[in-house]
């Protein structure tokens, strides 16, 4: 990894990387980040510089500061960030490709108690799995969706995703990507954020420091937006692939600026402001209510009825 | 909590259709959660739980596809959650994903297959011909998923309970194999519901509180694993074959000539059985019904000591291989089929039964050879090219009625 990962006072730059205190001021020293609680004490498989991990990071500070990390059931999906699983201390469900958003909606329908959080790559969300994410985002799944833009298929190679910008070279656009060949990147956050389900949308990018504290906010408010049943939340992550984009991993963290030009960062829409939900402090958050679901569904021993008897 | 199904008056006959049947055993086996999508000939499964299911506090989405569907059956039977989905032959091919990776990530589900004419959009017309996609694996990958075929509603009722048991306690997804037959003819039935007692699962996703975090996967990257992972599922899939294979037997007593058919076909099989027997040929029945595991061993037996088999189904001939396999060559098979939303009429399989008669008939032991019948090598002697059935075929016509028999 290359960036630090953390939360730093205003003091600290994001160039200083976090290393071991002199002797001399350990005394006075106080640890202002260390790992995440629900962040596991293992190496990822994850290539250097690689944003899964930054992401992965967050939401492990997240779950634990919402108090909804005992509840959390997330699906995983197919992607680099499979092994999210690995690494992040929940129970997880693990979904084929692109079908995130119907696992978790069949979690959500069975567990209205649960917090449901999603974790999809472009390739799983806006290629073969669109049907899946247009129908959970216009249901108003009460789903939080974390959502890895990297503008490539990492895990597979480096081959072209429907994310892919124009121009850009991968392993099955040699040439680059043409657009009267190969269509043009699909915003599909834009997309989703018109359908009245979606409560909460938002891009945000892991470029430097101050854009991850950004990201952070955007990430505690789809949180909050599943916390208050407001309805679906998504955000999107403009993250790096050094591996498939063929550059260094500061090269990449750099190009994350060029990338932004084509997916605008910001909030598309938050519809929980509307609704003017009062913030709820993470201990006092109850289960949700699910109005528009049906009650929850017993998983245990149902009474005989009078025909089996 | 759930409300409990309200209480019904004393079990009484009643007049129901096969898809309402199969929805209304599945709500009184305690179903939790149904998910699918439109499509004929299993709609009606569909409609019922779209009213049901929300009236008891229970779970119902109309998905936008199969794929969906299927889907939110994976993530809801991963909590623990009691899951039907179902749907018919072009919406299973698209439900094949998520079945591959219910039995790599064993999580049990009951699937309801009501079977139209195929390929491709075929016709809306009663078929068996997803024998080999249901019974041969669905999906992808090295597995097995047990396949219950009822052959009238009453059955389909006990066996959609009894398939919740399989899947729960096994942890894989079953199969309820009906046709479009069954699932749109209406029938009297005393409904035999049953509602399996719950397990404690320690292996669903419902949340880590108070233990350690648990993951439902399929993925093992490491070669070792996911060998030392397909060893476990062949073991249970061993002892699944020990517990559950199903197969009843009528008139095999006497049988010189077996029938192996089932659901509908199974139905007109015994309707033939009936008139061969009037006429004097002693014809018996073999009904699977649990389609994988196979009753290979029943078939095998009866082979040894039978004069031919005749296998009847709706399809091209799916089931016969399996019986091919279990009889190895110990007597002639023959098969009668119809395709395409076609039924074989009993008179059609008659014919088929006298044939196998005529053809199989005893030669008389010559003079210095072996007394012993001769043994028959497992060979396919096309003897009817043509697809085509008559119609309706006179009394007393002894024209050859099916596609082939192996000898
Ligand atoms: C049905 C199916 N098709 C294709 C694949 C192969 N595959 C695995 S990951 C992947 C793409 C992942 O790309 P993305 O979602 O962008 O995730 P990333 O690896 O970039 O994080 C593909 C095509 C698969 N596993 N399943
Ligand atoms: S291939 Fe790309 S997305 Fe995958 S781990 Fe490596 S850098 Fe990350
Ligand atoms: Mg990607």
């Amino acid at each position: 990894m290359t960036t630090p990962l953390i939360e730093r006072p205003p003091e600290a730059t994001a160039g200083a990387a976090a290393s071991p205190a002199p002797a001399s001021v350990a005394a006075s020293a106080r640890v202002i980040a260390g790992r995440p609680a629900l962040l596991e004490d293992k190496s990822t498989h994850y290539c250097p510089g690689c944003g899964h991990g930054v992401i992965h990071r967050l939401l492990a500070e997240l779950l634990a500061d919402l108090g909804v990390a005992e509840r959390t059931i997330a699906v995983a999906p197919v992607g680099c960030s499979v092994f999210a699983y690995d690494y992040i201390d929940v129970d997880w469900v693990e979904a084929p490709h692109g079908r995130a958003p119907a696992v978790a909606t069949g979690i959500r329908r069975v567990r209205p108690e649960a917090f449901v959080l999603m974790y999809q790559g472009d390739g799983d969300l806006a290629a073969i799995g669109t049907g899946e994410i247009v129908h959970a985002a216009a249901r108003g799944e009460r789903i939080t969706a974390v959502f890895v833009n990297n503008g490539i298929y990492g895990m597979t190679g480096g081959q072209m995703a429907p994310t892919t910008l124009l121009g850009q070279k991968t392993t099955s656009s040699p040439t680059g990507r043409d657009e009267r060949l190969m269509g043009g990147p699909i915003p599909i956050t834009e997309m989703l954020a018109i359908l009245p389900g979606v409560a909460y949308a938002a891009r945000g990018t892991l470029a430097d420091a101050a854009s991850i504290g950004k990201l952070k906010a955007m990430l505690r408010r789809a949180m909050e937006v599943q916390v208050h049943d407001a309805g679906f939340a998504i955000v999107e992550v403009l993250s790096n692939c050094p591996v498939g984009w063929g550059m260094t991993a500061q090269q990449s963290i750099d190009h994350l600026q060029t990338v932004a030009q084509t997916y605008p960062t910001g909030v598309l829409v938050d519809r929980l402001k509307a609704a003017a939900a009062p913030p709820a402090p993470a201990a006092a958050v109850s289960a949700p209510t699910t109005a528009a679901a049906p009650a929850p569904s017993s998983l245990t021993l149902e009474p005989a009825t009078a025909a089996e008897a | 909590m759930a409300s409990a199904v309200p209480p019904r008056p004393a079990p009484e006959r009643v007049l129901m259709k096969g898809n309402e049947a199969i929805a209304e055993a599945a709500i009184q086996a305690g179903c939790d959660a149904y998910f699918g999508y439109p499509i004929t000939p299993q709609a009606e499964i569909l409609e019922w739980m779209a009213r049901r299911m929300p009236e008891l506090g229970r779970v119902f989405v109309q998905a936008e596809s199969e794929l969906g569907a299927i889907n939110m059956g994976l993530g809801a039977a991963s909590t623990g959650a009691r899951v039907l989905v179902s749907s018919s032959s072009p919406g299973t091919s698209l439900m094949a994903e998520g079945m591959s990776y219910m039995a790599g990530s064993e999580v049990p589900l009951v699937f309801v297959d009501v079977m139209r004419g195929g390929p491709g959009l075929g016709s809306i017309g009663p078929s068996q011909g997803d024998y080999f996609q249901m019974v041969k694996g669905h999906g992808h990958g090295d597995y097995r998923t047990p396949v219950l075929a009822p052959s009238s509603i009453a059955e389909a009722i006990a066996l959609v309970a009894d398939a919740f048991e399989i899947a729960e306690r096994f942890r894989t997804p079953v199969v309820i194999l009906a046709d479009g037959t069954l699932g749109q003819a209406m029938e009297p039935v005393v409904p035999a519901y049953r509602n399996p007692a719950r397990q404690v699962f320690d292996w669903a996703a419902t949340g880590a509180t108070g233990r350690r975090p648990r993951v439902v996967r399929s993925l093992h990257l490491k070669p070792e694993d996911l060998e030392a992972h397909n060893e476990h599922l062949q073991a249970k899939y061993r002892a699944i074959e020990a517990a559950e294979t199903r197969w009843t037997g009528e008139l095999l007593d006497d049988a010189e000539l077996v029938i192996v058919a089932y659901g509908t076909a199974a139905r007109v099989a015994r309707t033939a059985i009936r008139r061969a027997r009037e006429g004097g040929l002693r014809a018996g029945l073999l009904r699977p019904i649990s389609l994988w595991p196979f009753p290979s061993a029943p078939i095998a037996e009866l082979a040894s000591r039978a004069r031919g088999i005749l296998v009847v189904e709706l399809s091209a001939g799916q089931m016969v291989e399996d019986v091919r396999l279990a009889v190895e060559g110990r007597a002639p098979v023959a098969f009668h089929g119809r395709t395409g939303g076609m039924v074989p009429t009993p008179d059609e399989v008659l014919v088929s039964l006298r044939h196998l008669w005529a053809i199989t008939a005893p030669r008389p032991p010559e003079a210095g050879r072996d007394e012993r019948p001769p043994r028959r090598t497992a060979r396919s002697v096309p003897i009817e090219p043509s697809m085509r059935r008559p119609a309706s075929t006179p009394e007393g016509v002894d024209e050859p009625a099916f596609q082939e028999v192996w000898r």
